[in-house]
């Protein structure tokens, strides 16, 4: 077909003929309309939707204050502690820059748990957003590993160690262990090795990936359409131009809708950067303030607040808690065998994988510390599943059964509290209660295609829960 | 919501009671001299004179103490004694190897100090302000000195000149948590020999150095805050625009 441009008439204003133009070319106005411009969702947003734009927000102020702090930071163990602090004296604004980012990299993790919670309470999980929360979800794999490699760049002793103690995880892989951990730092301790190919990670590798999925994360909710907390599908619900009843387009109505939340959210992040940018200790640690000493290992390591609610159930898997484990897998197992319809095959198979498993954690097998490796990654990884584990006939939390309320704030509680127990020193005390919480948390999820279909359900309604402003 | 929010608030707050107690010596509090010029200059002096012997503060430059209130010329004439120039960092003569032999260890760079030493127990100006102020005799260690918040320390004390000399005296006491056991617990100061200055003039001294530390630990604090101060009130105002201004954008969907 041969290249048709649409005429405007010859007095169009230019800036009309210029956007024609490009639009013969490229579909800049069909984007912005599917993206967001004619983008019509629920009029029915609470507080718990702006987090989404405020992770975008979050993303664009790490990227900007990470492009000049680059430009003057130095990725050598030699040099890299200097040049931060450099950064924070010599460097005109360098303060307001590094300050900017340093709080951003918590900022992202406060915004994306909150974000994480709305989808939890009103299912924006389910069918047919399973591959948004897939996209979300490897984000979320990226903003760790993301915050990982940019924590030891300062090189301060908590980098340093951090890093060690993490990377040390991977040792604990049985035959490959100790290799694959010397392959990771590129030398036997963490060094100026390990800390070229993190900032190469940091600043390049994964902040490329990180993008493509943000994109792919947007595409695929633009797509299917936005959830709302009420849980109904508003495109089933259409006025004769065929937009959504209960939807509002993004233009300009959320646009300035969100813009209100970023204003708020500014404020509170300048009350940080300006007046606590150390946040007590838990946004810039103070042993950071030491610079990298492989010799002296701090009395206390922990990781950096937002992933200590997993690093808690390492720490919690001793091998006395996998006797407990066991019992769970074998309990889990009995379950399955009496509460569902599988095929028998899968049963098998899921019998086979848990005796395994048994058969791995006893005494003189493989060590608590490669099961604590497992655990902690299984509680990233079983995120991942929550679309199909999720068995509740309503979405949203409004309509189901009270109890169920409940059980969303035990976790809360429980992940709250592995939270805080992971930026602790170790204590008996403190190891039981996270056991008990490592419980809940496994127990969450992994019964959760019971628990969510149980119990006596609301009438969804047929319309959204608006009322006018 | 209110429920789980109030849980939280109940299950977060329990553990802090339980591991609030520390148990090392306690930490008196540092007087706040931040942005008093004259304890700045003070304590920049004290400084230069006493720690940068043996200390450096090599991402601290000479002139930065403009921002304390002096011009350089001052600070040529007072601060600088081996042909520094006044852009130069505060960086130090002695080999790493000869310090390693005269203190066992090499002495840290001061920079960040006031950062670096802030814990549960306080902030990182109570802890130098107290472990400056907590020096006694004790002819078992190797300087000849020992300190109540960094014991077995390897610095001697600088200062002694100005405080005195004093030894601690110490109570052995039975250990409340294990009865086998006793605690060394500090009773108090004997005097040995009054210094040049009074306690009172001494723990000002003190006072002053450790609003010098905490000034180096961060130059563009008080920028900073000035700043944050406008930045707030400049964002209350945009936000309060933001919201009547989607309120009006809201007001027609029904």
């Amino acid at each position: 077909m041969a290249f048709v441009e649409k005429k405007l008439p010859a007095d169009a204003p230019v800036v009309d003929k210029a956007l024609n133009w490009v639009d013969s070319r490229f579909p800049l106005t069909k984007l912005w309309n599917d993206q967001w411009g004619k983008y019509y969702a629920p009029k029915n947003f609470n507080f718990w939707y702006i987090f989404g734009s405020l992770a975008m927000l979050v993303l664009v102020i790490q990227i900007v204050t990470g492009i000049f702090l680059v430009m003057h930071y130095k990725p050598d163990a030699t040099l890299a502690f200097a040049s931060v602090e450099y950064i924070m004296r010599d460097v005109p604004w360098g303060w307001l820059v590094r300050y900017m980012h340093s709080t951003g990299a918590s900022a992202f993790f406060i915004v994306v748990y909150l974000h994480m919670a709305r989808a939890f309470m009103y299912g924006s999980y389910r069918k047919p957003r399973e591959l948004i929360w897939l996209f979300g979800f490897a984000i979320f794999l990226c903003l760790m590993a993301e915050a990982f490699f940019g924590y030891l760049l300062p090189w301060g002793q908590m980098s340093y160690w951090g890093a060690q103690v993490i990377v040390n995880l991977f040792g604990a892989i049985p035959f490959i262990g100790p290799d694959l951990s010397l392959w990771i730092r590129g030398d036997y301790v963490v060094s100026d090795a390990t800390l070229n190919r993190f900032f190469s990670f940091h600043v390049i590798a994964i902040p490329l990936v990180l993008l493509g999925l943000v994109v792919a994360h947007l595409i695929a909710l633009h797509e299917v359409g936005s959830n709302n907390p009420d849980g109904i599908e508003i495109k089933e619900n259409l006025d004769a131009d065929g937009h959504p009843v209960d939807g509002i387009p993004s233009h300009p109505y959320y646009t300035f809708h969100d813009i209100f939340g970023v204003t708020v959210f500014l404020t509170l992040f300048s009350a940080v950067i300006f007046f606590a940018p150390e946040m007590g200790g838990y946004f810039l640690e103070y042993n950071n303030f030491i610079p990298a000493d492989s010799l002296k290992t701090p009395p206390h390591i922990a990781p950096t607040w937002y992933f200590t609610p997993f690093y808690s159930i390492l720490r919690a898997t001793t091998s006395e808690f996998l006797f407990v484990v066991q019992g769970g897998i074998a309990a889990y197992v009995a379950f399955i065998y009496v509460r569902t319809k599988l095929p028998k095959t899968i049963k098998m198979a899921i019998a086979g994988i848990a005796l395994v498993a048994i058969a791995g954690m006893m005494p003189g097998a493989l060590d608590a510390k490669f099961w604590g490796v497992v655990l902690f990654g299984g509680s990233v990884v079983i995120l991942a599943f929550l679309p199909w584990l999720d068995l509740s006939p309503v979405k949203s939390i409004r309509y189901r059964p009270d109890w169920h309320k409940l059980v969303y704030v035990i976790f809360a509680i429980a992940f709250v509290t592995l939270g805080y127990l992971g930026v602790q020193p170790p204590s008996p005390t403190g190891e039981r209660i996270s056991q008990v919480c490592a419980v809940i948390y496994y127990g969450f999820f992994l019964l959760m295609p019971w628990w969510s279909a149980a119990g006596a359900f609301k009438t969804v309604p047929k319309r959204v829960t608006f009322s006018a402003h | 919501m209110k429920l789980l929010k109030k849980l939280i608030a109940a299950v977060a707050l329990v553990p802090v009671l339980a591991f609030a107690n520390g148990g090392s010596y306690p930490l008196d509090h540092a007087p706040d001299r931040s942005t008093d010029m004259a304890a700045l200059q003070n304590g920049a002096k004290l400084f230069v004179n006493y720690c940068l012997n043996c200390h450096s503060a090599s991402a601290m430059r000479y002139n930065r103490l403009r921002d304390i209130g002096l011009t350089e010329d001052q600070i040529k004439t007072n601060l600088l004694f081996t042909g520094e120039k006044v852009g130069d960092l505060m960086k130090n003569t002695m080999s790493a190897k000869d310090a390693k032999a005269w203190f066992g260890a090499v002495p840290p760079d001061l920079s960040v100090i006031a950062r670096a030493k802030a814990s549960e127990a306080g902030s990182g100006p109570d802890w130098l302000y107290t472990y400056l102020r907590t020096y006694y005799k004790d002819d078992s260690r190797p300087t000849g000195w020992n300190n109540l918040v960094f014991p077995n320390v390897g610095m001697p004390h600088v200062l002694w000149e100005l405080q005195g000399v004093r030894n601690a005296k110490f109570m052995e006491e039975k250990d409340p948590h294990d009865p086998s056991k006793s605690v060394h617990k500090f009773e108090g100061y004997d005097v040995v020999s009054a210094g040049s200055m009074t306690a009172a003039e001494y723990d000002n001294a003190v006072g002053d150095l450790v609003a010098y530390l905490q000034w180096m630990g961060e130059p563009a604090q008080t920028q900073r805050k000035r700043l944050g101060a406008i930045v707030l009130i400049f964002m209350a105002v945009l936000a309060t625009l933001a919201w009547r201004l989607n309120a009006s954008y809201w007001k027609e969907v029904k």
